[in-house]
């Protein structure tokens, strides 16, 4: 079974605004019974205000996409729409105490749910843009369709520049072997052929000059700057950012920030961060989040 | 009420006499079976009684025709890959679209090396059509692979007569066994199996272990080479203790073979009919007139299996379904599809699967609270209005996309 937060739990087993709304005015549904989810948002409007005076849902699915759908009515409720449209998928999730990868997809219900019950009240006509496919990477949730569509994209030919453009791959490693799959089909689709050994193509970021002599700390400190400069734009496009507080010895302390902090693969990004510095340095570096410098006796007395 | 464990078909509870039996294998004779002094002596004899018996639970004419492996998912990559690493000329393979993972995913692999694999349909009740069957046999045709019974259905395939018609042609025929073995009778001595898969865990034996029964005079190829354990067919130091556990657990589901299909059956019976009678729109899947005695597997119209699978856990029962969010996909179960099951069903399937240990009291628990799992579901599907689903619930509900 999965391992749902108490959040989604207690959302599950007491929903709140089941049902559909009486005299609801605005209508949003998708995922259809053949997927495995579908979900119905009725809302009752008030047409002087826009202010969303009530919510309810109607869900067929598994138990975080009920829960997905308590928590958007209780967090719409009360808010303009323009207020309501700025709700993200993230939003749903952090709401519930995170959600497994494998069901993020039910939090992204949800915010479509209510694009298309807000467009459906404007008289407007609501596409979805979104297409998914298997998941391929678990620990970044990223799934099949978005990897073929940056293959294509982007020309990538190897795993690595998978991993560079979509980070899927790039956590515990354990779907290469899907990864390289997918290279194998869509190359195969374009007329080439998958070679593991292939030379990269260029990366989002420049690459750094390893370094090949021992170093002072100012150049050691110089030199990490400079590797999360290299990963800030990735960061940022993930609405993070990452920040240099102190270098003892060769632990770096870094504060994840935006929405990096708090996150749940915090911990995953900080092990990358770990990773690349390892390599550019040659040495073994270790990052470890500000927060840990208050159990140093020694930081404390300095 | 303690917690009721209906999921016997994913695992088992060990059973304390073998439990008893394996202790001694940690804490005494806890030598090499190789070595020759007193900390192994006794291992030898052990491991002989243990594979006389599993010879005797399967019916098999020779003890040397058990090889113990770890589990029933290397019993089934070794005996597939045997036969092509031994026939290197026949590029094809015989198996069934509701094989478990086991196997399907393996010949998903082969396909990529350039083999043909036949996957044979099932009809909506599960079974196979043995004509069509005939026709696949072929002398190109490396190995076919069925399963005895199925795991999620319990539905039986006629693996005998598709042994005698696999062999009439030349082919070779393994069966992957793990949920029939224990369960329903069987002697292979009788029969043109060349070979079988069976696991312990699913008959109160510890997991990480397991058997890949091969008839005396078929031609093998070892999945792992290495020393001379298991007469060089399986190399590698013998999981002592657990081949004892399963030899004893062997011995304890032949004792209870008549019990798991008269009193076992019974408490199934007892549950299958309860829920269909009780509960409106749902319907037992696979072929109910020839099923494994301890397995049921009833599909729950509009609603979705994780879910019916959370409020039993908080009512303290443990079931499983072949929905597609049990498993992080997005598609509902491969036999449930294969089954051409609708969709308005195929994702809300739970399968009660039952073991010795089952009482009626148990059975009558389940039946106190399932009618109200599936009615509070449906208030919240958007398929279901009052006391039925909604006129054609395909067009009542228009999403924007699907």
């Amino acid at each position: 079974m999965w391992d749902y937060s108490d959040k989604v739990k207690e959302h599950f087993f007491n929903p709140k605004n089941a049902g559909a709304v009486v005299d609801a005015n605005a209508t949003g549904e998708v995922g259809s019974i053949s997927c495995g989810d579908a979900l119905r948002l009725t809302l009752k409007v008030d047409d002087d205000s826009e202010v969303i005076l009530e919510a309810g849902f109607q869900t067929f699915g598994c138990g975080s996409a009920i829960a997905s759908s308590s928590v958007l009515t209780e967090i719409i409720k009360g808010m303009t729409l323009d207020e309501a449209l700025k709700v993200t998928n993230q939003d749903i999730a952090d709401q519930l105490e995170g959600l497994p990868p494998e069901k993020m997809h039910c939090s992204v219900m949800g915010r479509e749910a209510l694009q298309a019950a807000i467009a459906n009240y404007r008289g407007e006509e609501w596409k979805d843009d979104h297409e998914e496919g298997a998941l391929i990477c678990k620990c970044f949730a990223i799934d099949a369709v978005m990897i073929e569509e940056m293959i294509w994209a982007n020309k990538l030919r190897t795993v690595e520049d998978v991993t560079n453009f979509t980070k899927a791959g790039g956590g515990c490693a354990a779907c290469h072997e899907d990864i390289e799959a997918i290279l194998e089909k869509v190359l195969a689709e374009k007329g080439e052929k998958f070679d593991p050994g292939a030379a990269p193509v260029s990366k989002p970021a420049e690459k750094i000059a390893a370094v090949k002599a021992p170093l002072t700390n100012l150049q050691r400190i110089k030199k990490i700057e400079m590797v999360l400069e290299s990963l800030r734009p990735s960061l940022m496009a993930d609405g993070g950012d990452v920040e240099l507080v102190e270098v003892i010895g060769n632990t770096a302390y870094v504060n994840m920030t935006g929405a990096c902090n708090g996150c749940q693969m915090a911990a995953m990004t900080i092990a990358g961060i770990q990773q690349r510095l390892m390599e550019v340095m040659g040495e073994f570096i270790k990052v470890v989040p500000a927060s840990e410098m208050k159990k140093l006796v020694n930081i404390e007395v300095a | 009420m303690t917690d009721i464990y209906l999921d016997n078909n994913a695992t088992t509870k060990v059973d304390p006499a073998v439990v008893d039996v394996m202790i001694p294998y940690f804490l005494e004779q806890y030598g090499n079976p190789s070595s020759i002094h007193k900390f192994a002596d006794g291992v030898a004899r052990g491991l002989k009684q243990a594979r006389q018996q599993v010879q005797a639970l399967i019916g098999c004419e020779h003890d040397s025709e058990i090889i113990f492996t770890s589990c029933g998912t290397e019993s089934n990559s070794t005996a597939i890959l045997s036969a092509i690493k031994a026939q290197p000329d026949k590029k094809e393979i015989i198996t069934t679209t509701v094989e478990h993972p086991a196997i399907l995913s393996l010949c998903d692999y082969l396909e990529k090396d350039g083999y043909t694999i036949h996957r044979m349909p099932v009809d909506k009740a599960g079974r196979l059509k043995l004509d069509a069957y005939q026709r696949l046999l072929s002398d190109q045709v490396a190995i076919v692979s069925v399963m005895w019974a199925n795991n999620e259905t319990g539905t039986i395939f006629p693996v005998a007569e598709m042994a005698e018609m696999a062999n009439a042609a030349g082919v070779m025929f393994h069966t992957d066994a793990v949920q029939a073995v224990g369960k329903i009778p069987m002697m292979l001595q009788d029969t043109k199996i060349d070979m079988l898969s069976l696991s312990g865990h699913k008959l109160h034996a510890p997991k990480g272990i397991g058997v890949l029964y091969l008839r005396r005079g078929t031609r093998y190829r070892p999945l792992l080479r290495g020393g001379h354990q298991e007469r060089g067919r399986r190399a590698g130091t013998e999981n002592t203790a657990s081949i004892v556990g399963l030899g004893k657990a062997c011995e304890l589901a032949l004792e209870y073979i008549e019990y798991e299909n008269t009193k076992v059956k019974a408490m199934r019976d007892r549950l299958e009919r309860g829920i269909t009678e009780e509960i409106p729109h749902c319907f037992v899947t696979g072929d109910m007139y020839n099923r494994l005695p301890n397995t049921t597997d009833i599909a729950f119209e509009y609603i979705e299996g994780e879910s019916i699978l959370m409020l039993l856990n908080k009512a303290g029962i443990a079931a499983s379904s072949g929905s597609a969010c049990t498993s992080g996909s997005l598609e509902p179960s491969h036999v449930m599809r294969a089954m051409d099951i609708p969709y308005t069903a195929a994702h809300g399937t739970i399968r009660f699967s039952f073991s010795r240990y089952n009482t009626m009291a148990e059975v009558d628990e389940v039946l106190k609270v399932m009618p109200g799992i599936v009615a509070t579901l449906r208030k919240l599907s958007p398929y279901w209005d009052g006391d039925g689903p909604v006129a054609n619930p395909e067009q009542a509900f228009a999403p924007t996309y699907s």
